[in-house]
């Protein structure tokens, strides 16, 4: 279960972030330690205008961001993390003119590591438009302060 | 032949390529994905960061326009699977991405993906995916 506490701040972290903000992202809910967000149809959004499919892209955004939330959800507290590696398989195209939505779940967590799984999907949640895998690392800011990557000169390795 | 004409579609006809601000740069058959820094695509505003999935859609688009160009087909690529990796958070200056592509078959193609940023060799993600291909443009044979 989620803490009164980030519950309070899961809504700001689900659409919170300038990207996030402009896809239009919202939270849909926490059931135990699931989360799912939503994001609303959009023309802009689209990857071939000939079809009206939503952009893989999209799909790729919302999944990486859900998986995020599951992270927060399952530590039940808000801290800075970072998507290691991400895997997706696209199933079908998202339906046209139908908000997407994608639920996840972070099924386990180490000091450093948290692994979690995700489906995107746009009516019913058991026909999945996209399946997700992630692991993302913890407190994966090290210290760094606010304003880092705006030094300039070498990349942080 | 222009090597404009050469790609097989514009990549400001997409609305999504068109609202992340994504580009592309010939170089004769070689392709270069540019993503100008847009607050609009900051996922972390404190460091600030751009958003990982930013980075995948980037870094996507870039392999579908590569496969535009060497692959002349009736209709856009569509994604099956991608993986990506994240080295390096994405800083807020512009992003660049070079696709391989490693194998094309009869329907399915096999690209891979590096972004960088301001070094060509400190990759800040890669990607690795299968797309699977449109039918035959029809005298493609023949214009190429």
């Amino acid at each position: 279960m989620v803490s009164t506490e980030l519950m309070n701040i899961l809504p700001q972290l689900a659409s919170g972030a300038p990207h996030t903000h402009a896809l239009g992202f919202s939270l849909v809910g926490v059931e135990g330690d699931v989360v799912t967000l939503k994001c609303p149809y959009r023309e802009e959004l689209v990857g071939d205008p000939d079809t009206g499919v939503l952009a893989g892209g999209v799909v790729t955004t919302l999944l990486d961001h859900v998986c995020g939330m599951a992270v927060w959800a399952a530590l039940d507290r808000f801290t800075s993390i970072a998507t290691l590696d991400l895997r997706i398989d696209y199933m079908r195209p998202a339906k046209p003119g139908l908000d997407l939505k994608a639920r996840a779940r972070c099924y386990k967590l180490t000091r450093s590591v948290a692994f979690v799984r995700a489906w995107a999907y746009d009516e019913d949640p058991d026909d999945p438009v996209a399946a997700a895998q992630a692991a993302f690392v913890l407190d994966s800011d090290g210290g760094r302060k606010p304003g880092a990557n705006l030094k300039r000169g070498k990349a942080k390795a | 032949m222009s090597a404009a004409s050469k790609l097989a579609f514009d990549i400001q006809a997409l609305p999504y390529a068109r609202w992340l601000g994504v580009q592309v740069e010939l170089a004769g058959d070689e392709m270069t994905g540019v993503l100008p820094f847009s607050q609009h695509l900051v996922g972390n505003p404190l460091l600030p960061a751009l958003h990982g999935g930013v980075l995948g859609a980037f870094m996507e688009m870039t392999a579908m326009a590569q496969l535009a160009l060497s692959e002349r087909r009736e209709r856009l690529p569509k994604p099956i699977g991608v993986t990506v990796e994240y080295l390096r958070s994405g800083r807020p200056v512009t992003t660049y991405a070079r696709a391989r592509v490693k194998k094309v078959g009869r329907r399915i193609a096999n690209v891979e993906v590096e972004a960088w940023q301001d070094q060509r060799a400190s990759p800040i993600a890669t990607l690795h995916a299968h797309f699977l291909l449109g039918g035959l443009e029809s005298g493609a044979e023949k214009t190429l």
